[in-house]
């Protein structure tokens, strides 16, 4: 859907800018749908209350109280910096023409929003609005990556790396699928983004913390989560929000964002039962953290799915979710002894990896999905998902890597140690998250 | 004059009170804190991963008594905090040197 419907669009805007200069605005106002634009202005919204203050506020909970203002920071300095870069160049690469070299980066035209004015359309909806919602999953697809390397990080190293990321990840890889790039052409299907958003950002967040090492005392001395009911207030506006971001995701409000509604919601209820149920049985105890992980991993793997898949790819992604994410915390924190302190990669990455191969599986309409393209088999489908989550795999660890090192050489990755022991609330913001007098 | 100085799991600090106030006495200063003794700390698990806290959750009360009163005193506490169960605590009591009553400058048994 999402795909065929920006392929369209980015063949269709210079055209759509000659009519509109030859015969005026009756024309745009004909093909203006003011249902779909209304529902795009609030899905904008939603996906913006994900990052702000949803996981923020997330995130915020699961660190040490001496921590817990500088994770806040991260995630609203991400949000200015990724808009700023948004409207500066980013959503040019990634969604403008990129001429000769479109297959893999769109082109400097639309920076600034240069000639795009409020009579410009996307589609059916202002390009305007197409650019804020973009723009609330450039916010959000750095944001997550904040969970990596929350406690140790130097904050002009999180601002530097954010912007450099934004320009060298996220641009090519939105722009390759979403964007009319090779991967578009390949016929990958994220409806919402497990590659784009949840694929790049875990992966680049595991890449990124072996370059920067693990905590002070990791794993041995790690202090456990300061506030689990802060993080549980996050997850849920999450998943309030994540309905903006899937069903806001058909760009139109249609069957489509009906149904997309639909399987995130499911997913994320199984997922959670599932996640909280396995840990009944392995510690005794289900813990509230533990169900809002799993809402958050039904609700990264179902993304990429979300358009193409009904109530029963649903069950089984929200299941395979639970399932996969909680033994790939263990796996990557314990066995590998990776910090990557928040989960971002068992819990984002690998839910978004999930939900973007079995979309060519759930997308079947003899599975209870919408079909898929025609004359496409699930295993032709399947192998192109497999491309598309590779490549563009491929692409985050490479550049995180070099980024974190020019990164590492310029404003410097890590605080010292003392910094680090007194906590980054003090050391880097000089201000307390807690007064207990 | 005594002052008695409990270590209590944080849920027993209600009934502690109300056992206090049966034998008549009455104020004391509560305050949260955390510690650990024989058991040392304990685990928690988040999310798969087990995290050792060497620091348990306590109250700590601090009660000012007469030397009549002491006795009763520290047997309601012990009775009303214990569960049997590690980690219920301790109770210490100390002498008190000298009392004041800052409103009205009473000082020793009538400041208390």
């Amino acid at each position: 859907m999402r795909i065929s419907r920006l392929a369209t669009w980015v063949a269709a805007i210079p055209a759509l800018l000659i009519t509109l200069t030859a015969s005026g605005q009756a024309m745009a106002a004909d093909a203006l749908s003011s249902g779909d634009t209304a529902w795009i202005i609030t899905a904008t919204a939603l996906v913006l209350f994900m990052t702000l203050p949803g996981l923020a506020l997330f995130y915020a909970g699961l660190v040490r109280a001496r921590n817990v203002l500088s994770v806040l920071m991260h995630c609203v300095a991400v949000a200015c910096l990724a808009s700023i870069a948004w409207l500066i160049i980013v959503y040019s690469l990634a969604f403008g023409d990129g001429g000769g070299l479109n297959a893999y980066i769109g082109g400097t035209g639309k920076a600034f929003l240069a000639g795009i004015g409020p009579e410009t359309l996307a589609g059916n909806i202002p390009e305007t609005v197409f650019f804020m919602f973009q723009m609330t999953f450039a916010i959000i697809t750095p944001a997550l990556i904040v969970g990596a390397f929350p406690e140790r990080m130097r904050f002009s190293g999180v601002l530097l790396f954010t912007l450099l990321w934004l320009i060298l990840v996220y641009a090519p890889a939105c722009h390759w699928i979403w964007g009319g790039g090779w991967l578009a052409d390949m016929g990958v299907m994220d409806f919402a983004g497990g590659i784009v958003v949840h694929t790049t950002a875990g992966v680049s967040a595991l890449v990124l913390v072996m370059v920067l090492g693990p905590r002070r005392g990791f794993p041995r001395e790690i202090r456990p989560p300061h506030n689990p009911g802060m993080t549980v207030m996050g997850a849920c506006m999450l998943w309030v929000g994540w309905f903006g971001f899937n069903a806001g995701s058909a760009l139109a409000a249609d069957g489509a964002a009906g149904m997309a509604m639909v399987v995130t919601h499911i997913s994320a209820a199984v997922a959670s039962m599932v996640w909280a149920a396995i840990e009944w049985v392995r510690f005794g105890k289900p813990s509230v953290i533990g169900i809002v992980t799993g809402t958050i991993a039904g609700l990264a793997a179902i993304t990429p799915a979300s358009g193409f898949v009904g109530p029963l790819g649903a069950v089984v992604i929200g299941v395979l979710a639970g399932v996969i994410c909680q033994w790939c915390t263990g796996l990557i924190k314990q066995t590998l002894k990776i910090d990557d302190s928040l989960d971002v990669f068992a819990v984002h990455g690998v839910g978004g990896i999930i939900g973007t191969l079995l979309a060519a599986v759930f997308a079947v309409e003899s599975l209870g999905g919408l079909g898929l393209a025609e004359g496409v088999s699930m295993g032709d489908q399947f192998v192109v998902q497999v491309i598309g989550v590779a490549a563009v795999a491929l692409l985050s660890a490479v550049a995180t890597w070099i980024i974190a090192k020019i990164v590492a050489v310029t404003v410097g990755l890590r605080v010292s140690e003392e910094e680090e022991i007194d906590g980054l609330d003090i050391s880097a913001h000089g201000e307390r998250g807690y007064d207990l007098t | 004059m005594k002052m008695i100085v409990a270590i209590l799991q944080p849920h027993r600090l209600d009934t502690v009170r109300e056992a206090l106030a049966s034998v008549g006495v009455h104020g004391m200063t509560a305050s949260e804190a955390q510690g650990y003794g024989r058991q040392g700390g304990h685990k928690e698990i988040y999310r798969g991963a087990e995290y050792e806290v060497h620091f348990v959750p306590k109250v700590k009360i601090e009660v000012a008594v007469s030397d009549d009163d002491e006795d009763r005193a520290v047997e309601a506490i012990q009775t009303a905090a214990q569960t049997g169960r590690i980690g219920d605590g301790k109770i210490f009591v100390l002498d008190i040197s000298r009392a004041v009553r800052i409103r009205t400058g009473e000082s020793g048994e009538d400041a208390l």
